[in-house]
């Protein structure tokens, strides 16, 4: 025998004889005493208490009718622009228009079904009534007579008398869905080395973000003496003002973050080498999941990246020091051009942003 | 006054019949009416968290409808100049000034906008309650598990029409999400990048993602949710409502009142009341003020940037997950990214999807179930769901740690790991309390059986003893309190055969017996009549 | 006597009395004792509110920033950090601060204006520094309200959240919450990049800019909430919390309105109900 299973209820509900003596209880104390009798509700007995109801219900009823045209007048006569203003406690300043409409149709909807529920619950029948269910498995006879037919289709259809048209069905079936996966590779251009590359490049303005017009086509650059020692810039490649309709993305990977630090408290030579005068440039992209890390603490020189909390030690080469990102923010080498602007000395040494597959 | 015997030709009078009649010439629709129409539904409260859910969905097609016919689902920059003076002149996304449009320029549209969003906090969390609730009464077992299948394939779909949803505006709150979902993408092993490119069209944010998500949001994910809801609400009707134990109640029959009238009544009244309250909420209580965040920059953001309270679980996981990654030959292996994101949520989500075939191993347990379980009687059931919504809920508060943090006057950093301690300590505890309280209330249904509820009144016996009077349960309660099973563990009947060679498949049942032990190993027997008898006729005290 | 009684006094005449006794007492005390008024009345020249301001400072700030402002353990140098910084930090109340450390809450306010202007001319004659804008600078402008969002959703909202409601920094620091600052504190904190916030001199922010980022944080802040209540502008997690406790408790309450048994009739009332049937039985 294999490892079989007995399973023992212990339900006990057998009816059990009258006990004899004292301390009589009917038999099977645990019984189902059946559907209690049904007790009549005021408004069963009380004609003058069911018509106190059925106002009430039409009351209801006709409420939901004024609101609905409330409704309709707010929506002409309440005027909709930032201006006009409802004020009340204690929700306090609050638009007009929005507040009417909101009022008027839910009042409207509430009301009705409100009155649907008191009618139902006060005036219709309330006697709970027993139906039957049926055992949902069918019949044997049922299941016996559908497998004849389905055997009889079956040989009807010479399926099991010709194999090879099964096994051919199946290989064309198969593989009859992979053309709708094939007509989706055009949803998107194959990544190629793009995840790895930036704007920046040796030379490359490096422009403040707060200067940009609000049409994106000018803004002007940072010189050394911009920056005081705790001072935070965003900024972004010079290229972004002529990129078009590609600003976006390019900004998206190419956005950096400038900070002056004290050289005495930057503590590696590559990161005071890759700076300028205790300017250090770094990638504006968290490492985790892409958000811009941009909370900067100038006594700490932490960057906090406000989604997931990850902490970054900028007088650190950008290293990790809490948070789920597991690399070290990228650093610009960055430098001074003939003209006094701070540019980029060469572009980043690795891919920025969120960790992928190929990155390595 | 004519009655018709059943074969007679009724001729109908009134409009009524007359319609019903035109429609029963050419449908057969008689037959059906006849079987239906009196249909009885039970009566409880918590049978109604699922018609929350149905009437929010309603709410949101019809709400929805209406934004669409405003919404321009386009990421081409435009210059906003409508009515929202601090946007003025400002370059957005079409998608999001047309949002902005619908909010300031359209009557009733930042109503619809509102209604349409409270509606769709509304639909997940009845979705979650209702679920909770179908999990705790064990309503999950046969006849209704694919019922369950369907809900959880409801649930799922919910989230991620929600999370489209509200990135359809493209402000920088939810285009930060967006973000983070590129970077939870580009982290999938092998064909991370590939999806990513594909998903958003190349780079991120691109052009072509907002266009996308519409035809999802309002075509792909509505329709498959409409057919499996109207899947859903078939099989309710098809085999019967679940209804507590109690008198008159058996598991062959349904006890409540007929759909005509009342529960048209009542239920068509409910979606007034819920669709009613959703509208106030629409017109008193501000939700996505999306000109307050800004159009969406991708070099912008927001301290306390959260996403709608269904996602928190995930992003509490991925704020609390150590910064673990592999790198090796060439290649990343992001498991910070992958553990809280796509491994752990992928256990917890399967984990609810098969319960229902996990425990019908664990009981073996094949009969039809139609009397639903008190969750007090199923401790270990019980118990499991608690933990889980521990775990769930330390993952979801996590997700706002810094908004903690700033209410609360602590540290980033200690909440944080405090839930990393919490979220495997919290459950293990919760587990462990919610079976010794189970326990302890079936002690207490035990002794209210055997001896009556207390009535508070003292009585001082001829001795001089003190002791109150127990009035006896009636009838119903007694039945109600001992209707329930007591589940057994099951025994291994053979372990090996007369040679001594090991049963087949013996792993297996080894596992099983442990598990039927560990879930009804320790329980509380029902009292027997001959208990029953011998406390009644030993005196009440 | 009769005439007197006549002109009965008003019942709240004794409370005009008191009013009035302690208007004149406090005229008086503001007059000759409040500690301000001798350099209120005096017309400083610019030597004597340094000295004044040096005097203030060696009595409250000394023990941290050392006795010439060259700093200590307990707090930084404020040579060049110039007139700005001491107004911000003395004119919010955050200084003198109650103990050392990364984040300085606001609290009361110890100094009148007058007071913290001198100790603002003290250290700046230490080493210069940013100067005290002057109100033209952070005059809230309508037509700079735009860009100020644009700048403010750039530069200040990823610590100070959109709404400026503030935000969580590392270790228990926070960015405070900007709805109840005042433009000038604001314009210094740009500045001078008070505690762990970086600093936005001129050359980085133009005065334009934060003039516009003012008026943006000023505008918003006077805003309603067009929707509704505003659950404290903080996004989606107070709008889920609002939804599961109000709007849950709403809901089942409503549900269990809808399917609660409905109350049965007493028994006398059924009694009394068949009684009248059968009276209406009898008389039929």
């Amino acid at each position: 025998m294999s490892g079989d299973m007995t399973h023992d209820e212990g339900h006990g509900s057998v009816a059990v004889e009258q006990e004899h003596g004292h301390g009589v209880v009917a038999e099977n104390p645990f019984a189902d005493p059946g559907l209690p009798e049904h007790q009549p509700r005021l408004t069963d007995i009380d004609e003058k208490v069911a018509r106190k109801s059925e106002r009430i219900v039409a009351g209801l009823f006709i409420l939901s009718a004024i609101a609905t045209i409330a409704f309709m007048v707010c929506y002409t006569e309440v005027p909709n622009n930032t201006a006009t203003i409802v004020n009340f406690f204690p929700i306090g300043a609050i638009s007009a228009s929005n507040f009417a409409l909101g009022l008027t149709l839910g009042v409207a909807l509430f009301s009705m079904g409100a009155g649907a529920i008191y009618w139902a619950r006060t005036l219709m029948t309330d006697v709970e009534l027993p139906q039957e269910r049926h055992l949902l498995e069918s019949a044997p006879a049922d299941k016996a007579a559908a497998a004849a037919e389905f055997q009889q289709g079956l040989e009807d259809s010479a399926w099991k008398q010709r194999p090879l048209i099964r096994r051919t069905l199946i290989g064309a079936m198969a593989v009859l869905p992979l053309p709708a996966l094939w007509i989706l590779r055009d949803l998107g251009p194959l990544p190629g080395t793009t995840q790895r590359q930036t704007a920046w490049t040796a030379g490359e303005l490096i422009i403040n973000d707060n200067s940009i017009s609000l049409d994106g086509t000018q803004g002007s650059g940072i010189k050394p003496e911009d920056l005081q020692v705790g001072t935070l810039v965003s900024a972004s490649p010079a290229a972004v003002l002529t990129a078009g309709d590609n600003a976006v993305d390019m900004m998206t990977m190419s956005a950096i973050l400038l900070v002056r630090m004290n050289p005495a408290d930057i503590k590696s030579q590559q990161e005071i080498d890759w700076g300028y005068e205790g300017i250090v440039a770094f990638s504006k992209i968290c490492t985790h999941v892409g958000c811009p890390v941009q909370l900067y603490e100038q006594q700490t020189h932490h960057m906090l990246c406000p989604c997931h909390q990850s902490t970054f030690d900028l007088s650190d080469n950008g290293r990790v020091v809490f948070g789920p990102a597991a690399r070290s923010l990228p650093q610009l080498p960055i430098t001074v051009n003939a003209d006094g602007y701070l540019v980029a000395k060469a572009g980043f040494d690795q891919p920025v942003g969120p960790s992928f597959w190929e990155r390595g | 006054m004519s009655t018709s015997t059943s074969n007679e030709e009724i001729v109908p009078t009134t409009l009524g019949g007359k319609a019903s009649d035109y429609l029963d010439q050419r449908l057969g629709i008689a037959g059906a009416a006849k079987k239906n129409l009196r249909k009885i539904f039970p009566d409880h409260w918590s049978f109604m968290l699922g018609e929350i859910c149905l009437y929010s969905f309603i709410i949101l097609l019809l709400s929805g409808i209406f934004l669409t016919l405003f919404f321009t689902p386009s990421m081409g920059e435009v210059t906003y100049n409508g009515s929202y003076t601090p946007l003025d002149g400002i370059k957005m996304s079409e998608a999001y000034a047309s949002t902005l449009n619908i909010s300031f320029d359209v009557r009733g549209g930042l109503l619809m906008r509102q209604i349409h969003h409270w509606a769709a906090l509304v639909f997940v969390m009845g979705i979650m309650v209702h679920m909770l609730r179908i999990f705790f009464t064990g309503a999950f077992r046969k006849p209704r598990e694919l019922n369950w299948l369907i809900g959880f394939t409801l649930f799922v779909l919910a989230l991620l029409e929600g999370f489209a949803g509200y990135s359809l505006p493209d402000d920088l709150l939810s285009g930060t999400g967006l973000r983070i979902m590129q970077g939870i993408i580009l982290s999938i092993p092998i064909v991370g990048t590939y999806l990513s490119y594909f998903f958003f069209g190349g780079l991120f944010p691109g052009h072509v993602l907002i266009p996308r998500l519409f035809t999802v949001h309002i075509l792909l994910v509505p329709g498959i949710i409409l057919a499996l809801i109207t899947a859903h609400l078939i099989l309710v009707f098809y085999q019967k409502h679940t209804q507590w134990a109690g008198p008159g109640r058996t598991n062959e029959n349904v006890v409540g009142l007929p759909l005509m009238p009342v529960y048209m009544a009542k239920a068509g009244g409910f979606f007034f009341v819920v669709f009613g309250f959703i509208a106030l909420l629409g017109g008193l209580v501000s939700i996505n003020p999306i000109w307050d965040y800004g159009p969406y920059v991708p070099t912008q953001i927001t301290a306390g940037s959260q996403p709608d309270f269904y996602i928190g679980f995930f992003e509490g996981a991925l704020r609390m997950m150590p910064n673990w990654e592999i790198n090796a030959w060439g290649h990343t292996l992001s498991l910070n990214i992958l553990i809280p994101a796509v491994v752990v949520p992928g256990i917890l989500f399967t984990g609810l999807a098969v319960y229902p075939f996990f425990e019908a191993w664990v009981t073996g347990d094949k009969r039809e179930h139609h009397i639903l379980d008190r969750p007090r009687n199923m401790p270990t059931r019980t118990a499991i769901g608690v933990a889980g919504i521990v775990f769930y809920g330390i993952g979801w508060i996590n997700g706002g740690n810094d908004l903690v943090a700033t209410h609360f006057n602590l540290s980033v950093e200690t909440i944080t790991w405090v839930d990393r301690v919490l979220i495997f300590v919290g459950p293990v505890f919760a587990f462990w309390l919610t079976r010794r309280i189970c326990f302890g209330l079936q002690r207490r249904d035990r002794d209210k059986v055997l001896h009556g509820r207390e009535s508070g009144i003292i009585t001082r016996s001829p001795e001089g003893q003190f002791s109150e009077i127990h009035t006896p349960l009636p009838q119903g309660d007694l039945h109600k309190l001992t209707a329930h099973d007591v589940h057994r563990p099951l025994t291994l009947t053979e372990v090996t055969d007369s040679n001594g060679v090991p049963a087949p498949k013996l792993r297996l049942a080894k596992l099983r017996a442990r598990a039927t032990r560990w879930y009804f190993g320790e329980r509380v027997e029902k009292p027997t009549e001959e208990e029953y008898r011998h406390a009644v006729s030993s005196g009440h005290h | 006597m009769k005439s007197l009684s006549t002109r009965r006094r008003h019942p709240l005449a004794a409370f005009v009395v008191l009013a009035l006794a302690l208007a004149f007492a406090g005229t008086l005390f503001a007059a000759f004792l409040s500690p301000s008024s001798a350099s209120a009345d005096s017309g400083t020249s610019n030597a004597q509110a340094i000295a004044n301001g040096k005097a203030l400072y060696e009595t409250s700030c000394s023990s941290c920033h050392g006795q010439n402002a060259e700093g200590s353990s307990y707090g930084p140098s404020l040579v060049g950090s110039g007139a700005a910084a001491v107004d911000f930090q003395v004119s919010t109340g955050r200084m003198p601060a109650q103990q050392p450390g990364a984040q300085i809450q606001k609290k009361a306010v110890l100094y009148t204006q007058e007071q913290i202007d001198e100790m603002a001319a003290y250290i700046d004659s230490l080493g210069g520094g940013p100067a005290v804008p002057d109100s033209s600078k952070y005059q809230v402008d309508d037509n700079l309200v735009q860009l100020g969002g644009v700048l403010f959703r750039t530069t200040c909202s990823q610590c100070h959240n959109f709404a400026g409601e503030g935000g969580a920094l590392t270790d228990g620091k926070y960015a405070p919450s900007l709805t109840q600052t005042n433009p000038k504190a604001i314009y210094e904190a740009m500045l001078t990049g008070p505690q762990n916030m970086p600093n936005f001199p001129d050359s980085v922010i133009s005065p334009m800019e934060k003039q516009a980022i003012i008026s943006y944080i000023v505008t918003m802040r006077d805003e309603p909430n067009y929707g509704g209540a505003g659950l404290g502008r903080l996004g989606p997690t107070s709008e889920g919390l609002f939804i599961w406790t109000f709007g849950l408790i709403a809901l089942l309450l409503f549900a269990v309105w809808i399917a609660a048994h409905t109350t049965k009739a007493s028994a006398e009332r059924v009694a009394k109900a068949k009684a009248a049937t059968g009276a209406k039985g009898g008389k039929e």
